[in-house]
């Protein structure tokens, strides 16, 4: 039987790891990588608090509005990424430490 | 045999998205992200939610994965780095400083889900009581079409809004500029 908690555990590991990968990567891309697996965490976390709301199906539906929050932020945030690397030759967020052009 | 399968997706989740972390190249990394979403998926259907892991699997693999793939190969001097950067090992060696506070996250959260249990709250309790969850025979898309046209027609709405404008964002940041 799989209750409640199993898949709380399972989605604060999930979230760890997605925060271990935003705090090491020195890559943009793999920030985004890591940002989508904390989001992924809280869509688990959504749909099994979802399993005891036949009412009004909260959990669904508001997992289905954070899929597409997810993905409209990594097109722009891959929009961003790109036009970075064109102004610096860089995607490490390390160096990248000025907002205006040269 | 449910949970058998329960712990396999996730370990198989948890497992890949370790090796994601600890990998050097990056478009290795982006593949074992594949595989965590599709675990992921698999895990959302154990509680019972069809549509959202058809549509994860949807958005994800068929949108996200693809962009990010492009992404990377768009920034290749950095795979050119990788690639150079690589002396004999295999697993990069990341901040050391990330490791105990990530740790010390995922036991403040398991330590707030051990406290939790003690005190569950009383919708869920209700909805035992009543034999109201959602169970496999349920006809889930249609329930969530229904709400959808129903009590969420204003976040429906708002949202789709919101993606329209996150996406001409997107072009609009990414449009090649002529005179530089």
């Amino acid at each position: 039987m799989i209750t409640l908690t199993h898949f709380l555990v399972v989605s604060a590991c999930i979230f760890c790891i997605g925060l271990y990968t935003v705090l090491s990567k020195k890559n943009a891309i793999m920030i985004l990588v890591g940002i989508e697996l904390m989001i992924n965490a809280a869509i688990l976390n959504f749909v099994a608090f979802g399993k005891y709301d036949k009412i009004s199906y909260g959990g669904q539906i508001f997992g289905l509005f954070a899929i597409v929050l997810a993905a409209a932020a990594v097109a722009v945030g891959l929009a961003i990424v790109l036009n970075v690397y064109r102004h610096y030759q860089t995607i490490n967020p390390d160096e990248i430490n000025e907002l205006k052009d040269k | 045999m449910e949970s058998i399968l329960f712990y396999a997706f996730a370990l198989l989740a948890i497992g890949s998205a370790l090796l994601l972390v600890n990998l050097k190249n990056i478009a290795r990394a982006l593949f074992l992200f594949f595989i965590v979403l599709f675990a992921m998926a698999g895990l959302y259907l154990f509680a019972l939610a069809d549509f959202v892991a058809i549509t994860q699997i949807m958005v994800y693999v068929g949108g996200v994965l693809i962009l990010m793939l492009f992404a990377f190969m768009l920034s290749n001097k950095e795979l050119l780095k990788d690639l150079q950067d690589s002396s004999g090992s295999f697993l990069s060696m990341p901040k050391w400083q990330a490791i105990p506070l990530a740790l010390g996250f995922l036991l403040l959260m398991i330590y707030g889900i051990m406290e939790w249990q003690q005190s569950i709250p009383t919708w869920i309790q209700l909805s035992f009581e009543n034999n109201t969850q959602i169970v496999a025979t349920d006809n889930n898309i249609q329930q969530i079409g229904l709400r959808f046209m129903t009590f969420y027609v204003l976040p429906f709405e708002v949202i789709s809004i919101f993606l329209m404008m996150a996406l001409i964002g997107a072009s609009h940041l990414s449009r090649k500029e002529r005179n530089r």
